[in-house]
C-alpha cells in the first residue's frame, strides 16, 4: 500500500487540486455537507468532538495537544465564540502549512467550518503569517470567495440554521504569534505578546470570548476524519500516535520535501522517501521537530520512529514534525549560535530570564566561535538556559533552552575544543 | 489633504468589516500593509498617523504595532526588499555565501539599501517557511527559492536593467 498522502495531501495529485471544483469531485465537502443536512441527527456538535477524539488526532502546530480534548473545553454557554486557525507557521525548519494552503486550501477552510460548528463558534479567522502576502494568501483568500459562492459559508447555510462565517487575517512578521495567545493578540491589532494564562483561550479568547485555535495541518485532518471515520484515521499510524503527519525534511538531504507518512515511521524510511543524505555523506544529526526541539546525534536518532512517544523516549520531541538532516562536517557550534540568534531576535521581550537570557546565550556563543571563549562559557551556558526554562509565561523560553543544552549535551567536546582553539572548528 | 489616497482607504474599509463592530483595532496590520505598499516600502509618522486617524485609534496603538512587527520599515529604504533567509535549513544549504554574494556584488551591508534607492537587503531574515527549497530568498514578497549564486546574479540583474 502505497503510505504517502493519505490524509491531508490525499487530493492534491489532481488537478488544480486547489479548485473547488476538484476539491468536490474528489469527495471534499462531504462531511461539511452533511452536518449542514444532519437529517439523521447523528451530526450533532458532541458527536463531531467525539469523533475527533476517537480518531486521536492531536496538534500538529508542535504541542501535540489533542485536538478533540482541547474543542471539550470549551464552554457551552450561549455567547460568541470563535475559532482560529494558526496559519503562522514560521518554526524554523517547517514549511508544510504552506503547502496546504497553496495546494489544499478547501480542506482547511472545510475543516475550520467543521470545528467551528462543533465548538459552536459562528466566526472564524485565519491567521496566516505576513510574509505569505504574495504566495499562499491569494490562494487561500480566492478559496474561501469560492467556498461563499458555493452557498458553503455564511449565515443559515442552506437553511440549516448553521451560521458560519470565515475571514483570512494576514500578520506582519513575527515569530511569536505562532504562539496561540500572541496570536489572538495580533489578531487584536496589538503587539504579539503572549498572554499570562490561565485564563485560557477557551474561557477568554479572541476580543475576550470563548475561542479554540487550532493550526492549519490539524484543521486540514479534519474532513477526512469526519467523512470516513476515527476507525479509518487509526488505522494509520500507532497505536498513541494515530494518524498521518506531513514531514518537513530540509538541510543535508537529497530530495528535501514535504511527505505526508503514517505515524511511526522508521526513521531511516523517512531518509529514505527523502532520498537519502545529500551527496551520499553520512549523518550526523537530526533536530526532529524544528529547531525548538532536542537534537538527537545519529546514533540516537537511527533507532528511532518517528512518532510522539518514540522521539519524547529518545529525549526530544516530534515537535512540528520538521526534520532537519545534519551532515558529517558541520560545525554544531556554529549552528546552535544561529538558532539562538534567532531566539534572541524573536523573544517579545516581556519575561525577563526570556528576553535577557537569549542575548546572553547569543552574545556566549558569538565570543565562543569568534574565538573569545573562556572554559567557564560552557557551563554557563547550560546555566543560563536552565534559568530560562520553566520561567516565562510561554513555550518560548523553553524553546530557546532545549537546542542550548541539547547541543552541549551531546557535543560537548566540539564546544571545548573551539574554546580552547580559539574559535577553531573541530567538525571541518 | 489626506495622505491616503481612496484605495488605501477602500482596502482598510474592507479590513474593517471583518472584525465585529468596534474591534476596528484589528486592522491595524492590514491598513500598515496597505499604506507601506504605496509609500514605497516604508512608513512615516504621518502616515502612521493618518490610519491612526481613520480608524480611530489612538495614535500610539499604530505605532507599536508598526514598531513591533518586522515587515514594518519605519526607516526609507529602497524600491526593492530582498531578504535572504539565513535559519537553520537555509544555512545548512550555504545562504551564508548567498549573503556575502550580494553584499559584494551591491556593495552594502546587510539592512541597508544601495546608492541608487533601487535594492534594499533587509537585515538577516529569520524562518521565511520554505525550508524544504533551501537556501531562498523574498524579492518583494515573492519566495524565489533553492538559490545558487548563478541564480543570484540572474535576480540582481534584472533588478538592476530595469532600473536603467
Amino acid at each position: 500500500m502505497n503510505e504517502l498522502n493519505q490524509v491531508v495531501f490525499a487530493n492534491i495529485d489532481e488537478q488544480e487540486p486547489w479548485t473547488i471544483d476538484s476539491y468536490i469531485a474528489s469527495g471534499g465537502y462531504e462531511a461539511w455537507k452533511n452536518i449542514l443536512n444532519n437529517k439523521d441527527d447523528s451530526h450533532k456538535p458532541e458527536n463531531i468532538i467525539e469523533i475527533i477524539q476517537e480518531s486521536g488526532l492531536r496538534g500538529r502546530g508542535g504541542a501535540g495537544f489533542p485536538t478533540g480534548l482541547k474543542w471539550s473545553f470549551m464552554p457551552t454557554a450561549d455567547t460568541q465564540k470563535y475559532i482560529v486557525c494558526n496559519s503562522d507557521e514560521s518554526e524554523p525548519g517547517t514549511c508544510h502549512d504552506r503547502d496546504i494552503l497553496k495546494l489544499n486550501p478547501h480542506a482547511l477552510i472545510e475543516g475550520i467550518a467543521i470545528a467551528g460548528y462543533a465548538i459552536g463558534a459562528t466566526i472564524g479567522y485565519n491567521y496566516v503569517r505576513g510574509e505569505f502576502m504574495d504566495e499562499c494568501y491569494p490562494p487561500i483568500e480566492n478559496a474561501l470567495k469560492e467556498a461563499y459562492q458555493h452557498g458553503l459559508l455564511g449565515k443559515d447555510i442552506n437553511n440549516s440554521g448553521i451560521d458560519f462565517d470565515l475571514y483570512n487575517f494576514i500578520g506582519a512578521g513575527a515569530y511569536i504569534c505562532g504562539e496561540e495567545t500572541g496570536l489572538l493578540e495580533s489578531l487584536e491589532g496589538k503587539q504579539g505578546k503572549p498572554r499570562f494564562k490561565p485564563p485560557f483561550p477557551a474561557n477568554f479568547g479572541l476580543y475576550g470570548q470563548p475561542t479554540t485555535v487550532n493550526n492549519t495541518q490539524t484543521l486540514a485532518s479534519v474532513p477526512m476524519i469526519i467523512k470516513n471515520g476515527s476507525k479509518w484515521f487509526k488505522t494509520f499510524g500507532t497505536e498513541k500516535s494515530p494518524g498521518t503527519i506531513i514531514f518537513s525534511v530540509s538541510g543535508h538531504i537529497n530530495n528535501p520535501g514535504n511527505y505526508e507518512l503514517p505515524l511511526g515511521v522508521p526513521f531511516n524510511k523517512l531518509i529514505e522517501y527523502s532520498g537519502g543524505i545529500l551527496n551520499g555523506k553520512k549523518l550526523k544529526a537530526v533536530i526532529p521537530g524544528g529547531s525548538s526541539t532536542k537534537v538527537l546525534p545519529a546514533h540516537i536518532i537511527k533507532d528511532c520512529t518517528m512518532d510522539y512517544e518514540s522521539l519524547q523516549g529518545a529525549g526530544s520531541a516530534l515537535g512540528t514534525a520538521a526534520v532537519v538532516v545534519i551532515a558529517e562536517g558541520t560545525c554544531m557550534v556554529n549552528l546552535l549560535k544561529r538558532i539562538s540568534r534567532f531566539y534572541f531576535a524573536e523573544s517579545c521581550g516581556q519575561c525577563t530570564p526570556c528576553r535577557e537570557g537569549t542575548g546572553w546565550l547569543y552574545r556566549i556563543l558569538d565570543r565562543i566561535t569568534n574565538g573569545n571563549g573562556k572554559e567557564s562559557d560552557l557551563e554557563l551556558l547550560v546555566d543560563v538556559a536552565n534559568r530560562i526554562e520553566g520561567n516565562t509565561i510561554c513555550a518560548f523560553g523553553d524553546a530557546s533552552a532545549w537546542p542550548v543544552q541539547s547541543f552541549i549535551e551531546h557535543y560537548h567536546e566540539e564546544f571545548e575544543y573551539m574554546v580552547k582553539h580559539k574559535g577553531k572548528t573541530k567538525a571541518a | 489633504m489626506s495622505l491616503l489616497n481612496r484605495e488605501i482607504k477602500e482596502e482598510i474599509d474592507l479590513w474593517v468589516q471583518k472584525f465585529p463592530e468596534g474591534k476596528q483595532r484589528s486592522a491595524i496590520i492590514a491598513a500598515l500593509h496597505s499604506v507601506q505598499h504605496f509609500n514605497n516600502g516604508f512608513l512615516t509618522s504621518e502616515l502612521m498617523n493618518e490610519v491612526a486617524e481613520y480608524l480611530d485609534v489612538p495614535k500610539i496603538q499604530v505605532f507599536e504595532v508598526a514598531s513591533f512587527y518586522s515587515m514594518f520599515n519605519t526607516q526609507p529604504v529602497g524600491k526593492h526588499e530582498i531578504s535572504v533567509c539565513t535559519n537553520i535549513s537555509c544555512m545548512l544549504r550555504g545562504s551564508d555565501q548567498i549573503v556575502d554574494h550580494i553584499e559584494k556584488r551591491l556593495q552594502i551591508k546587510s539592512g541597508e539599501s544601495t546608492a541608487d534607492g533601487n535594492i534594499f537587503l533587509k537585515k538577516e531574515e529569520e524562518c521565511l517557511a520554505a525550508c524544504t527549497g533551501a537556501p531562498m530568498l523574498m524579492l518583494d514578497h515573492q519566495y524565489i527559492e533553492n538559490l545558487d549564486i548563478k541564480k543570484v546574479d540572474e535576480i540582481l540583474d534584472l533588478l538592476e536593467k530595469n532600473n536603467e
